[in-house]
């Protein structure tokens, strides 16, 4: 059970309950879709990009608990931070619950939570989907994304 | 809660009771090795039988030995162990022909899979008669094998692709049926037993239906195999198709059935060796059936499992096995629509043993993780069904399909992992 509570931080469970930025941005100027075939989680991610900066960020969508309270925490992780800093945040991240950490957990703030997802494989898609299609968005891609 | 869930139990036909007694399930579960390991802590519960089922130790040893002792490759030595795997891999054919009561065993055409042997109707016999402005008629519970087959095909025709409804049961509205079949109908494509859902569908019927328009059938029993006695000649089918490793058997080996006169009419699916009786620049001359649809070295170990996997189903009686699971059927959904929150998704009068389920609020891609964590191994996802999830509004479920070495000791653990669940998502 200690490995499944790791997993399920009360953190997690809250946000995946109570999503925060769940809604359609209507500001929004940069937009993507991710979706994991797999287990059929799928998200859009709305973007207000000024020139480098992300003034504002929401989502909408479905799916597990992870990636849902990964895609709520993930907005609020990257308001008001650059394009850079979002990316960079975001390799931080995939290290992290990949089990394959270099940096300091610190940089992650409550992003840290997540840390429990390298005891579950399988689970890594549910987390980074959101982050995956973050990056679309911020690349201006307008093709659905996927995990596969 | 879903109103139907409530009324499932009194739906199912009672439980056939006769032959359970001497379904000894304990020592049924000593002959597959697989089942005897522990699972983070945990003593293994398998409910992916729909995805694949465990194999008996006859079917791992059948493989071995054929590996150990008589490995060549068949039809073309004219050595000992040629002559050999050739008649081990055609023994494995009349196994099979006797197993579906086909006529001819020229009728059993080893495949790689279910999925393949509807390719290969699809891309033989559907090319050949299918045209511009036909029709194609599939089910709305069909898994995606027998969807895109007949899509790509429809595409490449320009055919349309028709869909029978189900009801909110999960049973198929034949009431439909003949508003659906017309002069423009060129196959009808149907599951026996749905993955998703369970539901056994009335083969007999539609195919009845079917004929009456002149319409040939094609059945997906690759659910079916390993749960109801299968009579191709009783069910009047065209075509059927299932695997082996759904059965018992060995991954890699399929079986495609055919109406001999169909399967003579119908252009070869692969060039190659062994499909060939003569072969010049100029022409080639087919093979007879059914080696005119196997081009290529078989996987000839994959049949002679299979074959195994035939003679395991019947030396414990496809009727005791069914009844065994019919009665694992009726304990399961009786205890999972106990649980308040927990909805069964297919709910028809006449299911096999696959209960899929949601529990409010809590996606089944959570359940399935804190399950697996409790050695309990479900499906989770759209189990390769995706407009069965859309019909019923759920973007996936966790699905327990149970086999014949599944006990109701296994479901009271599943229903405690249920209430694990529901206990971190409190």
């Amino acid at each position: 059970m200690s490995d499944l509570r790791e997993l399920y931080q009360d953190v997690i469970l809250e946000h995946s309950k109570a999503p925060r930025n769940y809604r359609e941005l209507q500001k929004a100027n940069h937009k993507a879709e991710g979706y994991n075939p797999l287990c059929g989680d799928h998200f859009t991610i709305y973007l207000d990009l000024e020139g480098d900066k992300i003034q504002d960020v929401t989502f909408q969508g479905s799916g597990c608990a992870i990636s849902k309270a990964s895609a709520s925490m993930m907005t609020q992780s990257v308001k008001g931070k650059s394009k850079e800093e979002a990316e960079k945040m975001f390799a931080r991240f995939h290290e992290l619950v990949t089990g394959h950490e270099s940096g300091d957990r610190e940089a992650l703030g409550k992003l840290a939570v997540f840390a429990g997802v390298s005891e579950f494989p399988v689970r890594v898609k549910c987390a980074t989907l959101a982050w995956h299609t973050l990056q679309a968005a911020l690349e201006g891609k307008q093709d659905k994304i996927t995990t596969e | 809660m879903n109103p139907a869930a409530n009324t499932v139990t009194s739906d199912l036909q009672s439980p056939i009771t006769a032959g359970i007694a001497a379904y000894d399930v304990e020592k049924v579960r000593r002959d597959f090795p697989i089942l005897h390991q522990k699972v983070h802590g945990h003593p293994l519960v398998y409910f992916d039988n729909a995805a694949t089922s465990q194999k008996p130790r006859s079917v791992i040893d059948a493989i071995s030995r054929y590996y150990e002792r008589g490995n060549a490759n068949i039809h073309r030595g004219v050595h000992y162990l040629s002559e050999h795997a050739t008649s081990e891999h055609e023994a494995a054919r009349r196994t099979v022909q006797a197993f579906v009561n086909a006529a001819d065993k020229r009728q059993i055409i080893f495949v790689r899979s279910a999925t393949e042997g509807i390719n290969l109707v699809a891309q033989t016999y559907g090319r050949a008669h299918i045209g511009a402005g036909d029709e194609v008629l599939i089910t709305a519970m069909e898994h995606h094998s027998n969807i895109v087959p007949w899509q790509i095909l429809c595409d490449e025709k320009r055919a349309t692709l028709r869909v029978l409804p189900v009801n909110e049961r999960g049973e198929l509205r034949l009431e439909e049926l003949p508003r659906l079949l017309s002069d423009r109908t060129k196959i009808v494509a149907v599951t026996h037993v749905s993955n998703a859902l369970g539901t056994v569908n009335p083969v007999r019927q539609i195919v009845e239906m079917a004929h009456a328009h002149g319409v040939p059938v094609i059945v997906d029993g690759a659910q079916a195999a390993p749960h109801v006695k299968i009579d191709v000649q009783e069910l009047d089918v065209d075509f059927y198709v299932f695997s082996g490793h759904k059965m018992y058997g060995p991954t890699g080996i399929g079986v495609l059935y055919g109406k001999q006169a169909l399967l003579e009419a119908m252009p070869p699916y692969q060039g190659g060796g062994d499909m060939i009786r003569s072969v010049t620049f100029e022409k080639t001359l087919y093979n007879d059936l059914p080696y005119k649809f196997e081009a290529g070295t078989p996987d000839i170990a994959g049949a002679i499992g299979l074959g195994a996997a035939v003679h395991y189903i019947e030396h414990l009686g496809i009727d005791n096995i069914a009844a065994h699971e019919h009665d694992l059927l009726l304990y399961g959904t009786e205890a999972l629509t106990s649980i308040p929150g927990v909805r069964i998704i297919g709910t028809a009068g006449q299911k096999a043993a696959v209960i899929s389920f949601t529990v409010e609020g809590i996606h089944p891609h959570d359940i399935g993780t804190i399950l697996d964590r409790e050695g309990i191994a479900v499906r989770t996802g759209h189990h390769c069904a995706q407009p069965v999830m859309q019909f019923f509004h759920v973007p996936a479920t966790a699905r327990a399909s149970l086999g014949l070495y599944n006990t109701r000791q296994e479901i009271d653990r599943l229903v405690e992992g249920i209430e694990k669940v529901k206990e971190v998502f409190a």
